[in-house]
């Protein structure tokens, strides 16, 4: 087999769109002006930015005042917990949070750091082996002092969908905010607010081909939240900071061409991911496909393999040229097993030997061909491995 | 082949030695990777917090290095198997009242079997680490192993635990410098680590004094007991036994007309012997678990050599008789002052290692 490179870890990351880079390229050099300047310069700059505002804004089906730029996903769940949570206590409306056990770090040491820090009270609600929670376990957890429910759109690491249309009748039926981690899913499923039911939305530019370092949170008008970064009076005073023009010019580029492009790339990255899991899970003896199998993002691909390190598992395919990730994957040779499979009841050693392979626009027929000749080798070479050594 | 054909796994620590041997191997055209190895530490101890090796400043130097050098970089998690093997051993050895020596342990069960399997697993041709000590292929074939250019940085003693079939997979790229120039070649490649001291101590114990550790993983040797002459009478009371090492004369707390050493321990009365400085020395030794670096022991032979009984000793001419496989007798030209079971008796030839054992508790402890 030649060796070549392909990278399958599009959930971590994914290239800048040229068009996308096009687009921004003006905005560093030539229309650098301030956005809250009063002169001409800052008016440019402004322009671009409120016309990015409006093109996310009709695809979010919300108004362009509801959507409040950030740095990037981490900023924006930190924005909504926090500031919706304090808030909310502040109006004597309480001090309860909803979170899972299947959230991205920046939702669950939020929450985590409100209860142990602010006096906050946490749920964390049960999951299946999916990953995913039921309506009606939300509604099981709703207290009267209930503020706010935080549930993952579709979980990194495995891919699962939440179904949030159904999660939201609960929690406008007992009027708490609704907010969600869309960072996976942006790109690639409905990002309509009124459809999902949602109060606020966290999505991350560089994870659908846009630049990194530039987000947002979309906050249903009606929703107060005090800002995580206090200063100046940029984005409604929601968020201080000189705005990023040419992150968001490039932001809601790289929306634009998700959802004007979504029926192709959504055809295309289903056809590989399937390929991906019908190749591994015939070529790999002991290969479990994770999360829902069809409730999950089109690029999304995760596995476990019985008897093998996932750090080890990433090593072996880096040398084989291929870049994928791992649950418990740990750049300090400390491993600890992926808490989002402990919570869907895996043990321990299961939750160690994880591998995701997220796709792209660029995967092709023969990058998946390759991985899934590679993962077999590898998985094996470890299994062997493991039989001849202490451990 | 030329070495662009040939794949070496690095093991990385972030000290000058390891990193001046990545650096050589990717001057010579070897494909190199980095790896460091994630040991065990006793976390819940205070000061304990990282074992030595790995403390996330040692990982970021070895991570800048590696970088520096464009070769890709592992962290492999080695704790439970450190644990299991090395850090037991150490325990165990004494709670026997011995003095073992775990960096021989380290390298026959980690470095040269856990790590060089990982790194055969990920098709390296080789496994290189920052070792003073060099490898040599005689015309015969064999392999044989030889002290480091530099004499005080010589690092054979540890390694006598190697056989064969790891000699042939490994590489000491420093082995053939003085340390002097091995800094030199640090800041000739840019790796800003020249400056660095170089380790000491037992790495897994972090900050902690190994009687600070021992009291947390094996208190019933630290009970007190009598000190006693060779003839049973007692003289005092010790502290624990492994508070004391062969040979020790301060810190004893008895007084006697004559200084006062320690010549032996006895585990099983909990017994401290002492005597006076005519009493220490040995002229001989056992030693079992015998290493033969070629794979033949030369059962029945008696030979003329020199032997090393402590890391730091210099080798001392002797008779070495080879009772069995495993187990060596030494009778030294010499009396020794402090051979210490545990520790690793190891045999040259000139500069040749032809291999190690462990040194034999003293058949009678009284005596």
């Amino acid at each position: 087999m030649i060796k070549r490179n392909v990278y399958l870890d599009h959930s971590a990351t994914t290239p800048t769109d040229p068009r996308v880079l096009e687009a921004m390229m003006p905005y560093f050099s030539e229309q650098y002006g301030n956005a809250s300047s009063v002169h001409s310069y800052g008016r440019q700059a402004e322009r671009a930015i409120e016309d990015a505002r409006q093109t996310i804004a009709n695809i979010l089906n919300c108004q362009p005042t509801e959507i409040v730029f950030t740095s990037g996903g981490s900023e924006s769940d930190n924005l909504a917990i926090r500031g919706c949570a304090m808030v909310a206590r502040a109006a004597g409306k309480g001090n309860h949070l909803i979170t899972t056990p299947v959230e991205h770090p920046a939702v669950t040491r939020t929450v985590q750091q409100l209860v142990d820090y602010s006096g906050f009270i946490s749920t964390i609600l049960p999951v299946d082996e999916v990953g995913q929670v039921t309506p009606e376990s939300l509604e099981s957890a709703v207290r009267d002092d209930t503020i706010l429910a935080s549930i993952v759109y579709a979980n990194n690491e495995i891919g699962t969908l939440s179904p949030l249309s159904q999660l939201s009748l609960i929690t406008r039926q007992y009027r708490i905010a609704f907010h969600t981690d869309a960072v996976q899913a942006g790109g690639q499923m409905t990002l309509n607010v009124e459809e999902l039911g949602v109060d606020m939305l966290s999505l991350s530019a560089h994870k659908f081909y846009g630049p990194k370092g530039i987000g947002l949170l979309y906050v249903r008008d009606g929703i107060d939240l005090i800002p995580s970064q206090s200063g100046g009076s940029h984005e409604r005073g929601r968020r201080a900071g000189t705005q990023n023009t040419p992150g968001i010019v490039g932001m809601a580029k790289a929306l634009e061409l998700a959802y004007s492009e979504h029926a192709s790339r959504i055809a295309h990255f289903s056809t590989m991911r399937d390929q991906l899991i019908d190749g591994i899970l015939s070529s790999t003896s002991h290969s479990h496909l994770s999360g829902h199998l069809t409730d999950r993002l089109p690029s999304h691909a995760s596995f476990v393999f019985d008897g093998v390190d996932g750090n080890k598992l990433l090593m072996h395919l880096d040398m084989k040229g291929i870049a994928a990730s791992s649950g418990s994957a740990c750049k300090t040779g400390n491993p600890e097993p992926s808490g989002v499979l402990l919570a869907l009841g895996y043990d321990r050693e299961t939750a160690l030997s994880s591998l995701r392979l997220t796709v792209g626009t660029h995967t092709t027929h023969e990058d998946i061909d390759y991985a899934v000749k590679s993962i077999s080798e590898s998985v094996e070479a470890l299994r062997k491995l493991n039989s001849t050594v202490l451990h | 082949m030329t070495t662009n054909d040939k794949r070496v796994v690095v093991a990385m620590s972030g000290g000058v030695d390891s990193s001046v041997a990545a650096a050589l191997l990717v001057e010579q055209g070897y494909e190199v990777i980095g790896m460091m190895m994630r040991l065990w530490s006793d976390e819940a101890m205070g000061g304990a917090e990282h074992n030595r090796c790995c403390t996330p400043a040692q990982m970021a130097d070895a991570e800048r290095i590696a970088n520096h050098l464009n070769i890709p970089f592992y962290v492999l998690d080695t704790k439970d198997v450190f644990r299991a093997t090395v850090v037991e051993y150490f325990i165990n050895g004494h709670r026997q009242g011995i003095t073992p020596n775990p960096c021989m342990e380290c390298n026959r069960h980690i470095r040269f079997d856990y790590l060089l399997n990982n790194a055969l697993a990920l098709d390296a041709d080789y496994l290189a680490t920052g070792h003073y000590a060099r490898i040599h292929q005689s015309e015969n074939g064999l392999f044989q192993l030889k002290r480091g250019l530099d004499d005080n940085k010589d690092q054979s003693y540890v390694l006598s635990v190697m056989g064969q079939d790891q000699l042939s997979k490994t590489l000491f790229p420093v082995g053939e410098y003085p340390k002097q120039e091995v800094r030199a070649l640090a800041a000739k490649f840019g790796l800003n680590v020249e400056s660095k001291k170089d380790s000491q101590d037992l790495c897994f114990l972090g900050h902690n004094d190994y009687r600070d550790f021992l009291q947390v993983h094996a208190p019933e040797i630290m009970e007190p007991g009598p000190i006693v002459f060779r003839d049973g009478t007692q003289i005092g009371e010790h502290s624990g036994l492994a508070n004391y090492t062969i040979g020790q004369r301060k810190g004893l707390g008895v007084s006697y007309k004559d200084p006062l050493y320690v010549i032996a321990m006895n585990p099983y009365r909990n017994a401290l012997i002492v005597g006076t400085r005519e009493q220490l020395g040995r002229d001989e030794l056992t030693a079992s678990r015998f290493n033969w670096v070629s794979g033949q022991a030369p059962v029945g032979e008696s030979f003329a050599a020199q032997v090393k009984i402590r890391y730091k000793a210099k080798a001392q001419p002797a008779k070495v008789t080879v009772l069995s496989d495993s187990e060596i007798h030494v009778h030294f030209d010499e009396p020794q002052r402090d051979i210490t079971p545990g520790q690793g008796a190891v045999v040259y030839d000139g500069e040749v290692c032809l291999g190690g054992g462990i040194i034999q508790p003293f058949a009678n402890p009284s005596d």
